[in-house]
């Protein structure tokens, strides 16, 4: 299979046309002693049923659980049917970024809409149509805060999900920023003594996370006061996006940008990616935010439309002077999104909650066991850390049994020894729930 | 047509909430007051009026699916449907990214593959296949690039970028402390040798270089290019964009080439969602292999597992592994088309592009006249002479014929430069019928061109308002 249509005939006369007589000629530019006759160690064509039972029994070297009990930055969530079909218009998923706004108002009014939708859930007043992902989103609004400020040192809590800081850690040192961690305090939120004495006037931003990575829900206002007294910025990231069907959205708080991973917005799990990065801001950050931003106007006749706007932030106009390099984003990732949210509406707060109802029952179960302990004292959202006789075993037991256990935490945190942090979704039922209790008793 | 918003109506919903099986326990006693929204502002609407909602704004968008999409350096080629039927199978989207190791041999073997498979398609000695994007890969790999001298104790703080280059090489450069100096094109479109010469001091990194660069014309003298570069040291940068110019026909790792960033969603054939998502390799050299990203995919007989004990990487650009639902789409591709059908793409790509620059050569001002690779650049510099059509004229005029235009003012050193990129997958009727109309508007911008700078009359929206939208941006819906 190569999807190319020309017939010998059509060749001839394309040759003739161009007035070669072979297609050697076409590749004359390419010194002599670098042509490839062959590419090495690729297999032969495939036919399409080939392909399909290649790849089909690829994918089934794959076990995919039952039940999944893991988040920590990545949710099982269910999605409702439209968000397919929609995301599946080939009108929309085979364009490329709408430079050419007149035969491209379907995605940029899809975006507009999803920007709204993302200011209003987080708080802020303005979103962009999207970042890589959750982490790189934290990543590009830190690294923003320190252009703007003319601040070298950014201040992290340490229950920012690992993954993220490290993904701070490498934009910033390629910028040659300072990265500097807070400790959590007993409750799991963000320790503000240990936040107040590492402020200083060289700190461009503090980054929480609300949920954190382990569950907890931060107290943003105190950490925006704190940031906002020494010149800092705040920004607030987030684990789950669903979470915002209920919490205060840290916008309304006073964080200055608002980041985190919105694939719990209708996006499959994947197994890490495409996801979408979520970046909403105060309106005054608005000509220096990172990325697409869609804006309405109107045409000659005075009819409402969309554009790519501000594009003088970009790297296309600006070059080395942009805000950032990002070119494509995760728009198809974020139509996804926009028809999730849409579809549930208010539903999104009923989710939320059952969500909450869920992770209490599980938490309730497995504190009944022997040698369970909870380890943090402030609330949680979907996912809480426990900690356990032996985590290992435990996820072990979990895994005969086709369920994905909690996530071991002593990987990145080496003090939480045993610790396991557990997700529960509206995907976990209460059967489900009741037999892990009863497997790892 | 309305919002979203406007045809919300309080009450609504598409999606249902299951009752719930647990005990329901009273949220602000669970949580707390004070962390608790009030109000929840989302769209209220029936399932039926959502379906008609999106799928009337699909109607108002152009794909490749349905018609010619010649957007230079963009390879909008035909995106297979048999990847996307592969990229939904179960297995593939279902599983969690820390899902351990052993339940997802088959994610592991692929992306394993994948990277052997690019090396040996551009002769690379190792690949990442982190990145989300194309941009998102050029920082990875100027980041490995400052990686390297920062191991090596050398404090360099300059890369040279053509005049010709895609904005993202700078502005990724930028990202990473860089100073950029600008280096400039010699009168066939090529690397002004002279001018590198003087440039390639032992402050400078690396060379960002586009093969075939943006005119779509091939660096003749890239032997050359390389050895001045390499000569004091610097590392030599490939913007692979352009790469579906070449699969098959030359390897950039023998060509000389450090880094190479490549689009899956251009030359792999996955579809670009209106803008996303991409995803963007990175090959490097055997010198630069040990900066590559974290987590890195390794083997040991017939396991793969994850690791992350490369103490030199520079660490990590994203959470978890990649934009691996797009990679399952590319490998399919690979697999599809195997070594000779990839091989055949370039050829028929490359061909596509020099018959439209042939049959419009006598229409339009082409500053460089000889093969050109997989796109050709025109100028409208005689159409803007003849009659004040500007090029941007000329591309609103091609909506109203049925296609999607060509990149335009770009790249910056053509004057009204009009880029197309045809691809292999378009047949030769679709190259006449387009090359017809391109002819029929040069002639009407000679006879009368109001009627090419009025266009579109038959989209939905006429030309819309770019200064009204920058000068008062409205980036998110208030109620009025």
């Amino acid at each position: 299979m190569d999807y190319c249509p020309h017939t010998s005939d059509d060749v001839a006369q394309m040759q003739s046309v161009i007035g070669i007589s072979s297609l050697d000629e076409l590749f004359a530019d390419i010194p002599e002693k670098f042509r490839l006759k062959h590419i090495p160690d690729i297999p032969e064509a495939l036919s399409e049923p080939e392909t399909l039972s290649f790849m089909s029994s690829l994918s089934q070297k794959n076990k995919l659980p039952h039940v999944t009990l893991t988040g920590a930055g990545a949710y099982h969530h269910f999605i409702p049917a439209v968000v397919g079909h929609i995301v599946g218009r080939a009108e929309i998923y085979t364009a490329y970024t709408p430079y050419q706004a007149e035969i491209s108002q379907g995605i940029l009014q899809a975006i507009y809409e999803y920007q709204t939708m993302i200011a209003r859930l987080t708080g802020t007043e303005i979103a962009n149509a999207s970042m890589y992902d959750g982490a790189s989103a934290t990543a590009e609004a830190a690294v923003l805060c320190a252009k703007m400020s003319n601040r070298n040192k950014m201040i992290v809590a340490r229950s920012v999900h690992p993954e993220y800081r490290q993904v701070l850690r490498t934009y910033c040192w390629a910028n040659g920023y300072t990265v500097v961690e807070v400790p959590c305090a007993p409750s799991g939120q963000i320790d503000l003594d240990a936040l107040q004495k590492k402020l200083d006037d060289q700190t461009a931003a503090v980054i929480v996370q609300s949920p954190n990575v382990f569950g907890v829900i931060e107290d943003i206002a105190p950490a925006v006061d704190a940031a906002h007294q020494k010149g800092a910025l705040l920004v607030a990231g987030f684990t789950e996006g669903t979470s915002m069907g209920i919490l205060k959205p840290a916008g309304t708080q006073g964080a200055d940008f608002v980041v985190g991973e919105g694939q719990s917005f209708g996006n499959p799990l994947n197994y890490g990616g495409p996801y979408l990065g979520i970046f909403a801001a105060k309106e005054k950050y608005m000509r220096r935010v990172p990325g697409r931003l869609v804006g309405a106007t109107v045409d000659k006749n005075g009819q409402r439309g969309f554009v790519l706007t501000l594009q003088t932030r970009e790297q296309h106009i600006r070059r080395e002077k942009a805000t950032s390099n990002i070119c494509s984003n995760e728009a198809l990732c974020a139509l996804a999104a926009g028809v999730y949210l849409a579809a549930l509406g208010k539903n999104l707060r009923k989710l939320a909650e059952l969500n909450v109802y869920k992770a209490r029952y599980l938490k309730n179960r497995l504190l009944e066991l022997p040698g369970w302990q909870d380890v943090f004292s402030a609330p949680f959202y979907n996912e809480f850390v426990l900690r356990c006789p032996d985590a290992g075993k435990v996820n072990k037991k979990l895994k005969k049994e086709g369920i994905v256990g909690g996530y071991e935490l002593e990987k990145d945190y080496p003090e939480l020894k045993n610790a396991l942090l557990f997700c529960a979704t509206e995907m976990i039922s209460k059967e489900d729930m009741d037999k892990v209790a009863d497997l790892v008793k | 047509m309305e919002l979203i918003f406007e045809i919300s109506k309080p009450g609504r919903a598409a999606a249902g909430i299951p009752a719930s099986d647990v005990p329901s326990i009273n949220i602000e006693q669970a949580i707390g007051r004070k962390y608790l929204r009030d109000d929840l502002d989302l769209p209220e609407l029936a399932e039926i009026d959502l379906v008609r909602h999106y799928t009337n704004l699909s109607r108002r968008n152009f794909g490749v699916d349905l018609g010619f999409y010649p957007l230079g350096s963009c390879t909008m080629k035909y995106n297979p449907k048999i990847n996307e039927n592969v990229a939904a199978l179960p297995g593939f989207t279902g599983l969690h990214p820390y899902a351990d190791v052993k339940s997802a041999q088959g994610n592991l073997h692929l992306l394993y593959d994948m990277q052997k498979s690019l090396c040996a398609i551009f002769g690379m000695a190792e690949f990442t296949l982190q990145p989300a994007a194309g941009a998102h890969g050029e920082l990875t790999g100027v980041m490995m690039i400052k990686k390297y001298f920062e191991k090596k104790g050398q404090k360099r703080r300059i890369i040279l970028i053509p005049d010709a280059a895609h904005g993202t090489n700078p502005a990724s450069s930028a990202l990473c402390g860089f100073e950029i100096r600008e280096l400039k094109s010699n009168g066939e479109g090529g690397v002004d040798i002279e001018h590198l010469e003087s440039l390639m001091t032992e402050d400078v990194a690396a060379l960002m270089l586009t093969n075939p660069n943006t005119l779509g014309l091939f660096e003749r003298n890239i032997e050359k290019v390389a050895a001045i570069v390499h000569g004091k040291g610097g590392l030599l940068y490939g913007d692979g964009a352009n790469a579906n110019a070449f699969l098959g026909k030359a390897r950039p790792g023998d060509l000389g080439f450090d880094v190479i960033q490549l689009n899956l969603h251009k030359t792999f054939s996955t579809p670009h969602g209106g803008g996303g998502p991409g995803s963007g390799p990175v090959g490097v050299s055997n010198a630069l292999v040990d900066f590559l990203p974290v987590p890195r995919v390794v083997r040991k007989d017939d396991k793969f597992k994850w690791s992350e004990k490369f103490p030199d990487s520079i660490g990590r650009v994203r959470a978890f592994y990649g934009n691996f639902n797009v990679i399952v789409k590319a490998y399919t591709y690979i697999r599809s088309l195997g070594a000779e059908g990839l091989k055949h793409a370039t050829e028929m790509a490359v061909l596509n592009a020099n018959y439209i620059k042939e049959r419009l050569k006598p229409y339009f001002d082409l500053p460089y006249d000889r093969i050109c690779m997989h796109e050709c650049v025109f100028s409208g510099n005689r159409q803007v002479a003849q009659s004040s059509v500007h090029t941007s004229d000329i591309a609103k005029k091609l909506i109203d014929y049925g296609y999607h235009p060509p990149t335009i003012y770009f790249p910056l050193i053509v004057h009204e430069a009009i880029m197309i990129e045809p691809t292999e997958t378009e047949s030769k009727e679709t190259l006449d019928t387009f090359c017809d109309a391109m002819i029929a508007i040069a002639n009407e911008a000679k006879e009368n061109p109001d009627g090419v700078k009025n266009a579109p009359v038959t989209t939905p929206v006429s030309r819309l308002d770019e200064v009204l939208a920058a000068r008062k941006p409205d980036v998110c819906w208030k109620k009025s």
